[in-house]
């Protein structure tokens, strides 16, 4: 059996146009910096008959003019060449189109979920609030695609293991290194799964797979992690922000300790296998993770406490709940908690509760400082001060005034924390620490494909391609965000 | 001023003592020295012999006490073998307590000895320190000023296409980190599978002799990561102040464009851009570990690595040392500095 070529028979003429398209298209930029160097002739101000005034001539003729248009019409060319390989990749059969075309086709439920998505939400951004107005911003838009793309990605391939062509972790022996495209040796058929779409890794497993599976690890740990972290730090920076004093000096002096470490270093002396041995991260995952119980207990009892008997049930139930969820993430069979038996409800997977632990004990001390600062800054508001004046307690002020008055730093601190959070666990990953070898995780692959990049680079770029398009896209998003909020 | 300094000092003190307790705690926890015995000893040894081992190396008195050993303020410990010689802390081969000072510990200059390297600490980590000092002079050599342009030229019209390009490129640097960034790099600069072949896909020859081949990547991918952040800061103190009143005064009066950013603007809005560059340095820190192991050039951020990864206890404190002095000094040194640049500032 043949290889597929990066474009198949549809790139045949695809190719070139696209090629020719881009080419106009920078030609046409460079002709749009070189039209700019020249002055324009000024508008000429006319007096309509009706006695109001206008202006003529300048901006139509000008060779600007005929460069922006030149610009937009050949940019238009190049955004219709690309939708031609997407609609060629879905419409073609397999192999007509290629690597591209064929990893098109495996990406159909995520283009239409995202498709969906979008429609929705644009249709209905003006009812959303600010996360309707991320659509109103192109650079957030962006953002917003390309991580959805991964979170659908990851959802897919995760959950209903749609996406990936073989199995993450199964070698096939003659594959390795192979480049991308290369056929499996038992394949006879022209259908998914006959060849290695991104080639073969080192030890012989699909490329491609790999790096879809990959997107699952960091879908499920990245935002779970910051959000861990922002529970901690909120709710820790609230009353060091709020009351100060001596409770203010011990945790930020203790912020600063956890922040003077470098990364790399706590990483190791907190993940390696010995130091999980003694139980110390979990135990560190019991404090820690207390945090999340705490913090919804004192915000619900804040609100209602001058009724205890909607109160009481309510805040039992809910710490109930959470509790059980709690026992059941820090008791794991293997470690030195381990006390659910037949109640716990679920186990995470060896290494990653260590690596969670490692990245929220990372992330909390910036978030603290940060809602700390937020926290001092707005607390000599009148709404505070009237809060204060109608009797109210100190965690309702915390929880119930200030923290919805710096939702919006802190949500754009959240887009670019989860993207800090991926790249924190892409370097756990690369220095080998914390998840098994064989995991698919992007930190691991680029780990695993360095060995031989220079002779095989495929392994290695395209999980180190995944990963920076999904912290881009949490940065755009992030960026997008800010501008909107500022717009308030 | 003085008190505000000594103030930091003595924090910074505290710190240091605080964070190298936790790193020698963490090193010397039982699964740890279980280790070291058995890399020492062999590794087929039985429990009892590890014990054994442990209590003749002076690894069972408790944590504290050998923390205070290790600090020089304990006497360190010495022990009288069945067959009369004597083995200590600070005792040389052969040489007996009385012959030998009672303290050695960091604070008698002492850093102790590498069991990975088989050489003093001092000599590990001065080597390590002289590498990577070249690595972070040539990253800062290329990221300052780099940064700065772009932050200006972005910054001086905000919103035009010049700016949203630029802001856009540097939030790209900053979504690359450095395993990325160099793993780019490398396929397409030094692979044989892209083959332009441009650079050297390994530094460990930049540790002899430092040549654009060898040095280009190292260097790019560290200041690249670094240099999106500087110049979205210095960007943002720009534009904050090229809509200031002095400025539009300035314009009003006459003065061109150019002479406005250079002779008004530019020395008011350098002041951020300073605090956030020398509170870059940690964070150039991981960078370094990250692109030294990724280059294989065997400077400071490689000897973290080699020490934390063997569980090198003396190295491992010296350069937990090390950086945590680096990232208290440097936020020492951006304090002071934006006091004395920024004359409204005042430190109480």
């Amino acid at each position: 059996m043949e290889p597929l070529t990066w474009t198949g028979p549809l790139g045949d003429w695809l190719d070139p146009l696209l090629l020719a398209a881009a080419g106009l298209f920078g030609l046409s930029l460079v002709l749009r910096l070189l039209a700019g160097l020249v002055p324009a002739p000024a508008p000429e101000a006319v007096v309509h008959p009706d006695g109001t005034l206008g202006l003529r001539g300048g901006s139509r003729t000008t060779p600007q003019a005929w460069a922006l248009l030149a610009s937009r019409a050949t940019g238009a060319l190049v955004l219709a060449t690309l939708a031609a390989y997407l609609v060629g990749g879905l419409l073609l059969p397999y192999g007509e189109a290629g690597i591209v075309g064929a990893m098109i086709r495996r990406f159909l439920p995520v283009w239409v979920a995202l498709g969906a998505t979008l429609a929705l939400s644009f249709a209905f951004r003006r009812r959303l609030g600010l996360y309707g107005r991320i659509f109103d911003s192109p650079v957030g838009t962006t953002g917003f695609v390309l991580v959805m793309f991964w979170v659908y990605t990851a959802i897919f391939a995760g959950v209903f293991g749609w996406i990936a062509t073989h199995d993450p972790l199964a070698a096939v022996s003659g594959m390795k290194n192979r480049p991308p495209g290369e056929p499996l040796p038992a394949a006879t058929d022209w259908m998914a799964g006959a060849h290695y779409l991104l080639g073969g890794d080192n030890l012989a497993r699909d490329v491609f797979s790999r790096m879809v599976m990959g997107s699952w690890t960091v879908v499920q740990i990245a935002p779970l992690a910051t959000l861990f972290a922002f529970m901690v730090g909120i709710t820790l920076g609230l009353p060091a922000g709020y009351r100060g004093g001596w409770l203010d000096t011990a945790l930020s002096f203790l912020a600063n300790l956890i922040l003077a470490f470098p990364v790399i270093l706590l990483f190791y002396l907190l993940v390696t296998p010995e130091v999980v041995r003694t139980g110390l991260p979990t135990w560190m995952a019991a404090a820690m993770f207390l945090a999340p119980i705490l913090f919804v207990a004192v915000l619900l009892w804040s609100r209602f406490r001058t009724d205890p008997a909607r109160a009481v049930p309510l805040i039992a139930a809910v710490v109930a709940a959470m509790g059980w969820v709690y026992l059941s993430f820090i008791s794991q069979p293997g470690t030195p908690l381990d006390f659910m038996g037949r109640l716990d409800l679920f186990d995470v997977p060896p290494g990653v509760l260590v690596v969670f632990v490692a990245v929220v004990f990372v992330n909390a001390p910036t978030v603290f400082r940060i809602v700390r600062g937020l926290t001092m800054d707005i607390k000599s508001r009148d709404y505070v001060a009237a809060a204060q004046t109608r009797g109210e307690g100190p965690w309702y002020i915390m929880l119930w005034e200030i923290l919805p008055n710096v939702r919006g730093p802190l949500i754009v601190d959240f887009c670019l924390r989860i993207g800090y959070t991926t790249i924190l666990l892409g370097a756990l990953g690369f220095f080998g620490l914390g998840l098994p070898p064989d995991s698919p995780d992007w930190g691991s692959t680029i780990n695993a494909g360095r060995q031989l990049l220079s002779i095989f680079p495929h392994p290695a770029v395209v999980p180190a391609v995944a990963l920076l398009t999904l912290v881009l896209g949490l940065n755009l998003l992030a960026d997008g965000l800010r501008e909107e909020s500022l717009r308030d | 001023m003085a008190r505000f300094i000594l103030v930091r000092i003595a924090t910074m003190l505290v710190t240091a003592l605080c964070l190298t307790f936790i790193v020698f705690w963490l090193t010397n926890i039982g699964p740890n020295l279980e280790k070291i015995a058995r890399s020492e000893a062999g590794s087929r040894i039985s429990d009892a012999e590890v014990a054994s081992w442990l209590e003749r190396n002076g690894y069972a008195e408790p944590v504290l006490l050998r923390y205070a050993q290790w600090l020089g303020v304990a006497p360190g410990w010495t022990r009288q073998e069945a067959d009369g010689t004597w083995r200590g802390r600070c005792l040389g081969p052969g040489e007996t307590p009385e012959e030998a000072p009672a303290f050695c510990g960091v604070l008698q200059g002492d850093w102790g000895f590498s069991r990975v390297f088989r050489r003093d600490v001092s000599e590990v980590i001065l080597r390590g320190l002289a590498l990577t000092g070249a690595l972070m002079g040539w990253v800062m050599l290329v990221m300052v000023p780099g940064a700065l342009l772009v932050g200006i030229v972005a910054g001086m019209r905000e919103g035009s296409r010049t700016d949203r390009v630029l802001s856009t490129g540097a939030i790209l640097t900053t979504a690359t980190p450095e395993y990325v960034s160099g793993v780019v790099f490398i396929a397409v600069f030094s692979s044989s599978a892209v083959g332009l072949r441009w650079f050297n896909g390994s530094a460990t020859s930049a540790m002899d002799a430092i040549t654009f081949q060898n040095f280009t990547l190292p260097v790019m991918t560290i200041a690249l990561y670094g240099m999106g952040y500087i110049a979205r800061m210095t960007r943002a103190s720009m534009a904050e102040v090229m809509t200031s009143q002095y400025i539009r005064t300035a314009r009003l009066k006459g003065v061109s464009f150019g002479a406005v950013v250079l002779r008004h603007a530019l020395r008011n809005a350098l002041i951020a851009p300073f605090t956030v560059i020398m509170l870059q340095f940690p964070w150039l820190l991981t960078g370094v570990v990250i692109v030294e192991t990724l280059f294989n050039y065997k400077g400071f951020g490689w000897t973290l690595v080699e020490a934390a990864g063997n569980n090198d206890i003396d190295l491992l404190l010296a350069v937990s040392v090390v950086s945590v002095i680096v990232v208290l000094l440097t936020q020492l040194i951006s304090d002071i500095g934006y006091a004395l640049l920024n004359p409204r500032i005042r430190l109480s």
